[in-house]
């Protein structure tokens, strides 16, 4: 028997972790990463308290998170070749302007 | 100590230590490695939490389709290490310490101002055919709008990852 305040305390450690790291990383891929890790985070807490109001709703939700995720991944690494095209960088740094 | 509390402690560690690691290394590749590693770990979780279906979709969905989708970007635009910059350095400076201050904050008030009602393995047993009879009745409006979605997210994937070459090519014809 875990209680249900552990869950939420690794589902807020692992979304500071995804915060942290969007805000430290300079690569726009691993930006990316932190972005599913603070994705991740939420999961677990939905799961979680779904498991603890005995409400099947919050597990269907994290299926709609899944898929808001893979659209979001689909098209952010589009737009990451269509970036890596025309300015050979991937360091945020230097993509400053929309456009060229 | 309870066998579940045990598992609980051994994925959550897993996990924490594979994001934390995400955040460490420098390389694209290792990091998106890592991340498996925390989902993964997740999955574990949630069989702990009784939601079996929700762990399979984890592991074929995210480790699976999507890391691979990662993996797949990083090795074609051949990312190499990032280099540190003046940006970068002041985030840490300030973010590093300001995060962990917030998460212990958060953990604290979770901790001290939250009912301890321990969550049982396979409290709430979340078998498949129970969840699809919930997405095709109660939540089927949002089902049918995530299919849209998926289809709008494809074509725009095509379209901006086309060559420009390509694209003006077909407008000559």
């Amino acid at each position: 028997m875990v209680p249900l305040s552990y869950y939420l305390v690794l589902s807020g450690i692992l979304f500071a972790c995804g915060v942290l790291g969007f805000l430290i990383k300079r690569n726009i891929i691993t930006i990316f990463m932190s972005i599913e890790l603070m994705l991740n985070g939420v999961n677990l807490s939905f799961v979680a308290f779904a498991a603890h109001w005995h409400a099947l709703a919050g597990q269907i939700f994290v299926f709609f998170v899944m898929v808001v995720a893979a659209a979001e991944s689909a098209v952010g690494l589009a737009i990451i070749i269509a970036v890596y095209r025309t300015r050979e960088t991937l360091n945020v740094d230097q993509v400053n302007l929309l456009k060229l | 100590m309870s066998i579940h509390l045990i598992m609980f402690i051994a994925f959550g560690v897993v996990c924490v230590a594979g994001a934390i690691n995400l955040l460490a290394q420098s390389h694209p590749i290792n990091s998106a490695l890592s991340l498996i590693a925390v989902m993964g770990a997740l999955a574990g979780e949630f069989l702990l939490l009784g939601a079996e279906f929700v762990a399979a979709v984890q592991v074929i969905v995210y480790a699976g389709a999507i890391m691979v989708l990662f993996v797949f970007v990083i090795m074609l635009l051949n990312a190499g290490a990032e280099e540190r910059t003046q940006g970068s350095r002041v985030a840490i400076i300030l973010g590093v310490p300001g995060m962990i201050l917030g998460s212990v904050l958060l953990a604290w008030v979770v901790l001290k101002h939250s009912g301890t009602q321990a969550v049982a393995v396979g409290a709430l047993p979340g078998p498949p055919s129970t969840i699809g009879q919930l997405l095709f009745h109660q939540f089927l409006l949002p089902f049918e709008i995530t299919s849209v979605l998926i289809l709008i997210a494809i074509m725009g994937a095509v379209v901006l990852a086309s060559k420009p070459e390509a694209v003006q090519k077909r407008k000559e014809h």
